[in-house]
């Protein structure tokens, strides 16, 4: 889950971290209040998951209360990378004498979490990972004693020759490593990390990514989540417990488990077509998980066929079966099915699906050719 | 042989009382696992199917039945603390059947079995089969032969898939072990191969990766350097947009890296065999043979 700027600046506050004031606002009248408050000099930052905010209009500076009511009022309500702008941050505008890097993954190969800091700081990370790597300075820590205040400070020094600003460089990563475990974060990024002409270290702008694990012993951080800035299909199937990716393809696809949601998107392309979503309803799936799943896939106007790929282990045949009839009987489909269904409670399942006029097929080739075909208005 | 399990093992269940737990403990008793205990805190004295006695602890389970291996099937939110558990009771082998334990509770407990000796695998894996010898986590029994193919695979029903088309080919497995679907897992690719190789009973190996981090990139470098055994690989996820995590934690493409061309091509140039589709498996594994 991804957190907003303006949340991610206020786990950092209240870590102790120094950030520049800043608001959020969701009318251009609210925008103009704050920006009067903080004397009119503001930036205005759309609030959305995406990024390349700046580029596509999304960041504007303004110098008086009723510039930044005019740029609320272009940034609310404007799309970015699909995403309708809901929030803008209010922010005094702040001089900068330098911008760097600083932020915490974890890291797969190392299995640790692992701090980077860059003096390069206010660009992509990733671009300067390509073009310059030796700009960035990597350190994977052991969780059981954290960042330690020599190690930060050895960083603090490769970001600042100042000593005080090296502390306190060091400081706010030993904070940023304290917060990554206090919240589940899988990700949080400083970036830029800036000092002011006066000298002092502050984070100015904060990206957050929660591990979506963390969140059912976190209600405080769940209680985060924007549904406003996600697509309404894939909030209606995490509700009900299935993971939906849409993608832009016309054939709709159901399938127990992950890999094989994979694998049946890539063969429905290697028979030339093109798949209309990832769905996985994972295991023990009961009747109605198969109902919200054909809801779902039916909803999406591009869909022609729909494909249903099952091996049952813990799925069973006839509980898919189940789903699927009830599913039509409450809304009937206006496209052409092709189940295919093997595994545990196969012949039940199967026989479920003739009473009920539906045919199925035990191959998984096979069913997705007559996927494609049918999409393409053909007969298989 | 076989690779982790075999004959000798003895199995406890964690969570052998809960929903899943006792589901599939008696489908790993009736595929001929000797589970020999079970672990649910406030149930012990108790007996599983009148057979199988239950303890509040693993240290007790270990000690009274010498155990040698673990199973869990516990909620996320409790999954890390049991491997822990394990780890500490002394078990060679812990493996995690449970989906969603947070990443960073994985960061503190993979050191803390690696320290002990133990081999942890998965988490949010199905386990182990070793065909007609033994079963650990949930792999469906009657879809596996016996015979000579080791299958190592990230994914859970794409590896039945993949299983069901050499068993109905005539191509048994030696053991086939699903490493898990999450970023940090105890037993990757690498481990597996390893072991395949230095088993006489293994012939060939199947490995199924998908998107997401660089486990398949390594485990191409180490076939090339050290497995003389013929490998047909398969990555699932050609079609996955960037950014978004495809079901498993693990499998998401990060900016341009950890995209299954990536990972295909490292497998073809370090001589692996590449399935286009999970069809493949059998024509090129009697290539290779």
């Amino acid at each position: 889950m991804n957190l907003h700027e303006y949340q991610a600046r206020d786990i950092l506050r209240r870590h102790g971290i120094p950030v520049p004031p800043g608001e959020v606002a969701s009318t251009p009248a609210e925008a103009g209040a704050i920006a009067a408050r903080f004397g009119g000099r503001v930036v205005v930052k759309a609030q959305v998951h995406a990024g390349g905010r700046g580029k596509a209009g999304g960041v504007k500076l303004a110098k008086t209360a009723a510039e930044a009511e005019a740029h609320a009022k272009a940034i609310l309500g404007m799309t970015i990378k699909g995403l309708t702008v809901q929030k803008v941050l209010i922010a005094p505008t702040v001089e900068i004498a330098s911008e760097s890097y600083v932020g915490i993954m974890v890291d797969r190969a190392s299995q640790r979490p692992v701090l980077m800091v860059s003096p390069a700081g206010g660009i992509d990370i990733e671009e300067v990972a390509a073009k310059t790597p030796d700009k960035i300075h990597r350190l994977a820590i052991d969780p059981r004693y954290g960042l330690l205040q020599h190690q930060a400070l050895a960083l603090g020094f490769q970001l600042y020759s100042d000593v005080k600003q090296a502390r306190a460089a060091a400081d706010i990563m030993q904070k940023l490593y304290t917060a990554v475990y206090a919240v589940g974060a899988s990700l949080a990024e400083i970036n830029p990390l800036v000092t002011t002409p006066d000298g002092t270290v502050q984070a100015l702008d904060a990206k957050i990514a929660i591990d979506d694990s963390e969140l059912e012993r976190r209600p405080e951080i769940a209680a985060l989540r924007d549904v406003s800035a996600e697509a309404a299909a894939e909030v209606a199937a995490r509700e009900a417990g299935l993971t939906f990716i849409k993608l832009e393809g016309d054939v709709g696809c159901c399938v127990n488990g992950a890999g094989l949601a994979m694998a049946t998107m890539d063969l429905v392309k290697y028979y030339g077509g093109d798949p209309a979503n990832f769905l996985d309803i994972g295991g023990s799936s009961n009747p109605q998980k198969v109902v919200a799943a054909l809801r779902i896939i039916t909803g999406d106007p591009n869909v022609k066929s729909i494909l249903f790929n099952i091996f049952g282990g813990i799925t069973r045949g006839d509980d898919v079966a189940n789903g699927i009839v009830q599913a039509t009987k409450a809304f009937p489909l206006k496209v052409p099915i092709v189940i295919r269904l093997t595994g545990t409670n196969e012949k039940e399942g199967i026989a479920i699906l003739e009473r009920a006029g539906f045919a199925a097929v035990s191959d998984m080739d096979d069913a997705v050719k007559q996927a494609v075909a049918k999409a393409k208005g053909k007969a298989a | 042989m076989s690779i982790f399990i075999d004959h000798a093992t003895r199995l406890v269940v964690q969570g052998i009382t809960g929903r899943d737990g006792s589901f599939h403990a008696k489908q790993m008793m009736a595929y001929g696992t000797k589970v020999v205990a079970g672990v649910t805190p406030g149930k012990g004295g108790q007996r599983f199917e009148d057979t199988v006695p239950v303890f509040n602890t693993v240290a007790e389970a270990v000690h009274e039945t010498k155990a040698n291996a673990a199973v869990i099937y516990v909620p996320a939110a409790v999954a890390a603390s049991a491997i822990f558990e394990a780890a500490d009771a002394g078990l060679g082998l812990i493996v995690c059947i449970t989906e969603g334990i947070p990443v960073l509770d994985m960061t503190r407990a993979l050191p803390y079995v690696h320290e002990r000796g133990g081999r942890l695998i998965g988490p949010n894996c199905p386990g182990l089969i070793s065909p007609g010898r033994s079963k650990v986590g949930i792999i469906p029994g009657n879809i596996c032969e016996p015979g000579k193919i080791g299958v190592v695979s990230r994914s859970g029903t794409l590896t039945y898939e993949i299983i069901h088309q050499l068993s109905t080919n005539g191509l048994g497995q030696s053991t086939c072990v699903g490493i898990g679907g999450d970023p940090l897992i105890g037993t990757n690719f690498v481990h597996c191969l390893t072991a395949f190789e230095a088993d006489p009973e293994t012939a060939a190996i199947v490995m199924i990766g998908e998107i997401g981090g660089t486990d398949e990139q390594q485990a191409a470098e180490f076939v090339k350097e050290s497995v003389k055994k013929p490998v047909v690989g398969f990555i699932a996820g050609q079609t996955a947009p960037p950014g978004r995590r495809m079901g498993h934690a693990g499998a998401i493409i990060s900016g341009s890296s950890g995209t299954a061309a990536e990972k295909m091509t490292a497998l073809a140039n370090a001589g692996i065999s590449v399935m286009k589709r999970p069809a493949d498996v059998v024509p090129l594994l009697k290539e290779r043979l």
